[in-house]
């Protein structure tokens, strides 16, 4: 049987990217526990609407923690507390009659806040952009089969292209690194034969491009990991930085600086 | 029909599907051949849009930049990584025939158009199944990381009752994986600068001068700044219209306004009645309800349906509930395929049994809607490791959202809205009744008939955008002059003043309900009758109800805030307005569809054995309404579909 509760929520709430921004608190009564989280916030957010107050922007689209949209801290960890589930997976028996929940967007400055709990993840974009890919024409492909890949490195590739994209490893990290994205586009085409012939150039690229949004360095602190909805490991970093090391070997000076955008 | 009109005439000129005549082999490539050219050097004059960045959208816009187009691609949501084809689990299939199975493209070919229960055209789905070979060959070189057997090839399963296995698979996440794919490609086109990406911005108008569509208005999403961007050609990859259900498998910010906008500017819209629906979705655990959430259909091979005999039983626990009271419902009715069979029909069982009073789980305004799904035969007779190794991650899934662990208490299912077959009417070029604008992907209507088979829908959207529109779109532009229209072209403000005045009167209504409250009433009232079985009492009763509802949308509407600031309440209320109109559109089109095919069941045509039963004699065409300036009078008209191939048949599941 559904049961029912009470809870105070403390929003970061922030008009636009240039308002300085605060906590608001809101109650939010009778939430069913069979809600998701971002059900119980769509139930507030009708309830704001009532009163004539503008409700939480957040992001979120499929709702099946696939598509990565979605994303805030909750109650200082990035997607809430239930490991490999994103925030709107998350659903509310995870949570107990009074409880206070504080919710806050990712805090880095490489994800300026758009409004509320949205940020500008653009920054990913531009990563990927600058070598996340294979340089194949429409058309121009060979027979799929022609190119047998091991399947060992076939699923190491996959886990790491399983990526949605959600920024949650940026918001956790205290550096706000984004060597955990970066990592594992790097590695799945690393891994693959139809990523070699831009291998060394793309890490070199996609590096840079990290760097150049002032994303912070890795140190290892292992928070990226611990919040990834997608349990997408750090030895990925391990890879990219052998990936980088040997570009670099291989051709010293070919790491040129890349500008935001 | 008092108030629609029908056009008598046998084939109507509107409705010239250019679909090549000649040995089905040979057509597209003959087509390809008669197709025009653009000369490298020139294609960088021509200004293609590209509305929608999913699989058709993605595919369109990176291969349209790759040729040397200078291409606009729009999306609403914050990066095109994240269109709703993301969330495609199964597969795609592709005729291979790696598993020396006895697969080829023709059989791909037969088993789509009589999967579609003969409502598609023969020319189109051949050539889907043509290119499905291609769209693998694509993915893989894209580093795409299909399932892998150990000699390193590429491994397939049998989906979605095939008797062969043609389905490529990336785990459960195929549609994430394509698509990221197709998002590469597209990033790499942007650094080339060959494309420029719009995130954040949602399209709300087509521009149409002289009958010829030359680019959309949109509105930026973050600030909220309506602007004109002009083109030569026009084309939408927007996807489908489940919301209008409200609770759908589709992503919260999946809408018709595209397609509906442009049917308004004289787009045909086709077949708007054929909806698929999922037998095995989460079902809804109480009002609040924002989505459902599709289990993949592969549960079914172990899982057997079943609900109490005595609806007395229906709030006991499952497993105090001895065999002998259980009512193996599909085991009973459907000897030889039992639990296996297809989609609709299990489905339309789902809901009988619910309607009789013997759903189990919560209740939701007044009826159980589930079933159960229940697994312990099957961990008694493989083992749970078995069972685990085969499902584990969509029972991890459905424990994640119900709180029920799948091993120790059957599962809930509850059929839901999951595709849509409709859309926009196009012809063989995949260009619509605008001269123009082209449709790509499940925003067309053209490739499915009345019922999309299982890893169908990723090969037509990859099909359309990698491969069709890269080659009909050139053959349009090279006919035409490049930088035909400037943004001072008067209609071009005109048409800006007018989603500017309809934003403000949304804004100015100032009433007291919000838009999720009518979303979710059109929502309810869609599924009570124009959902999985539909009756001409009902569909009368929705066409009265939903102008009703419409009409106190536009009296009683709520938004906070303005439209120069992001302002999520406004986007929905703009994609509401657009459903209700839509809404209409498919009852009239079921009402008018005398039949029973695919996805649209009408309980007035169904055999002794209550399946569908279509007309082929009356209702072999393709219904493609036409918008006569007033939503709830549209004008039907009609392209007759020809069998030269696969000869309609009744199906048998007995």
């Amino acid at each position: 049987m559904a049961r029912l509760m009470n809870l105070v929520l403390n929003v970061w709430r922030q008009k636009s990217p240039r308002d300085p921004g605060q906590f608001v608190r809101y109650e939010a009564k009778s939430i069913n526990d069979h809600m998701s989280f971002l059900e119980m916030l769509d139930v507030v957010n009708e309830e704001l609407a009532h009163k004539g107050e503008a409700p939480i922007a957040f992001d979120h689209d499929c709702r099946e923690g696939i598509c990565g949209a979605c994303g805030m801290m909750i109650n200082g960890v990035a997607h809430g507390p239930s490991a490999g589930t994103t925030a709107c997976q998350l659903h509310m028996r995870t949570f107990k009659d009074g409880d206070e929940i504080t919710i806050e967007p990712w805090r880095a400055a490489a994800f300026p806040v758009v409004r509320d709990l949205m940020v500008d993840r653009s920054a990913f974009d531009r990563s990927v952009q600058a070598g996340g890919y294979v340089s194949v024409r429409a058309g121009a492909a060979h027979e799929a089969n022609s190119l047998p890949v091991r399947k060992s490195d076939s699923d190491e590739a996959f886990d790491a292209a399983t990526c949605i994209g959600c920024g949650a490893c940026v918001a956790a990290c205290p550096n706000a690194s984004a060597a955990l994205f970066t990592a594992a586009k790097v590695s799945h085409l690393a891994l693959l034969p139809q990523g070699a012939p831009e291998r060394a150039d793309r890490v070199r690229k996609m590096v840079a491009q990290m760097d150049a949004e002032g994303f912070g360095h890795c140190s290892s602190h292992k928070e990226c990991e611990a919040v990834c909805p997608k349990g997408i490991s750090i030895s990925f970093i391990a890879k990219l930085n052998r990936e980088l090391v040997s570009a670099m070997a291989s051709a010293p000076n070919e790491i040129k600086s890349r500008q935001k955008s | 029909m008092t108030n629609s009109e029908v056009s008598t005439k046998a084939s109507d000129p509107l409705l010239d599907s250019h679909a090549p005549s000649g040995p089905i082999e040979q057509r597209w490539s003959e087509h390809r051949f008669k197709s025009k050219l653009v000369n490298p050097s020139n294609r960088r004059k021509y200004k293609v849009i590209v509305v929608g960045s999913g699989l058709a959208g993605g595919a369109a816009a990176a291969t349209f930049g790759e040729l040397g187009y200078n291409v606009s691609c729009f999306c609403y949501q914050d990066s095109p990584r994240r269109a709703h084809s993301i969330a495609a689990q199964g597969g795609i299939n592709a005729a291979k025939n790696y598993q020396n199975d006895g697969d080829s493209v023709y059989r791909l070919f037969y088993d789509t158009v009589k999967g579609g229960d003969f409502r598609a055209r023969e020319s189109n789905v051949y050539r889907l199944a043509e290119l499905s070979v291609n769209i693998i060959d694509q993915c893989v070189a894209q580093g795409v990381p299909f399932a892998r057997e150990y000699s390193g090839l590429l491994g397939n399963r049998s989906f979605g009752g095939a008797q062969v296995a043609r389905t490529f698979y990336a785990r459960g996440q195929t549609g994430q994986q394509l698509l990221l794919g197709a998002y590469q490609s597209l990033a790499k086109q942007i650094e080339a600068k060959t494309v420029k990406m719009h995130p954040r911005t949602e399209m709300l108008d087509l521009i149409v001068i002289d009958g010829v569509a030359r680019g959309i208005v949109t509105r930026d999403l973050v600030t909220g700044k309506v602007a004109a961007h002009t083109a030569d050609v026009v084309v939408l990859c927007s996807g489908g219209y489940g919301n209008v259900f409200y609770l759908s498998t589709n992503a919260k910010g999946c809408n018709t306004t595209a397609t509906w906008r442009s049917h308004r500017k004289g787009a045909l819209f086709a077949n708007p009645c054929f909806t698929q629906i999922h037998p095995t979705c989460i079902p809804q655990s109480g009002d609040y309800q924002s989505k459902l959430t599709l289990m993949s259909e592969s549960l079914r091979n172990d899982g057997r349906v079943w609900v109490p005999k005595n609806a007395a039983d229906c709030t006991k626990d499952p497993k105090s509930i001895p065999e002998a009271d259980r009512d193996y419902y599909l085991e009973r009715l459907y000897p030889s395929f039992g639990n296996l069979v297809p989609r609709d029909i299990a489905s339309r069982r789902a809901k009988d049994m619910c309607d009789e009073g013997r759903g189990v789980g919560p209740e939701v305004a007044g009826v159980r809607r589930g079933v159960y799904l229940d697994f312990s035969e099957a961990v008694k007779r493989l083992g749970r490791d078995a069972v685990a190794e085969r499902y584990d991650n969509l029972f991890q899934m459905y424990e994640r959202i119900t709180g029920e662990n799948p091993y120790e208490v059957p599962m809930r299912m509850y059929p839901a809205i999951h595709y849509t077959m409709g859309g926009l009417w196009v012809d063989y070029n995949l260009q619509s009744t605008i001269t123009g604008l082209f449709v790509g992907g499940e925003a067309n209507f053209s490739d499915h008939g009345a019922n999309r088979l299982g890893a169908s829908a990723l090969m037509q959207g990859l099909a359309d955008g990698y491969f069709v529109l890269p080659v009909t779109v050139a053959n349009y532009l090279a006919g035409v002059k490049a930088g035909g229209v400037d943004e001072s072209h008067p209609e071009v403000k005109r048409t800006v003043e007018e989603v500017e005045a309809r934003i403000a009167k949304l804004l100015a209504i100032k009433g007291k309900r919000t838009p999720d409250s009518f979303h979710r009433e059109l929502g309810a009232l869609m599924w009570d009758y124009c959902g999985m079985s539909r009756t001409a009492d009902g569909l009368r009763h929705a066409l009265t109800k939903i102008p009703e509802l419409r009409e106190e949308f536009y009296k009683d509407l709520s938004i906070v805030g303005t439209g120069e600031e992001l302002n999520q309440m406004l986007e929905k209320a703009g994609r509401v307005a657009d459903f209700f109109e839509l809404a209409e559109l498919m009852c009239r089109d079921a009402l008018e569809r005398e039949e029973s095919a695919g996805g649209h069941f009408r309980e007035e045509h169904q055999t002794e054995d209550g399946e569908a039963k279509r007309n082929d004699d009356a209702f072999s065409y393709v219904a493609a309404w036409e918008f006569s300036g007033q939503p709830g009078s549209p004008k039907l008209h009609k392209e007759p579909l020809d069998f030269e191939y696969v000869h309609p048949s009744q199906r048998s599941y007995k």
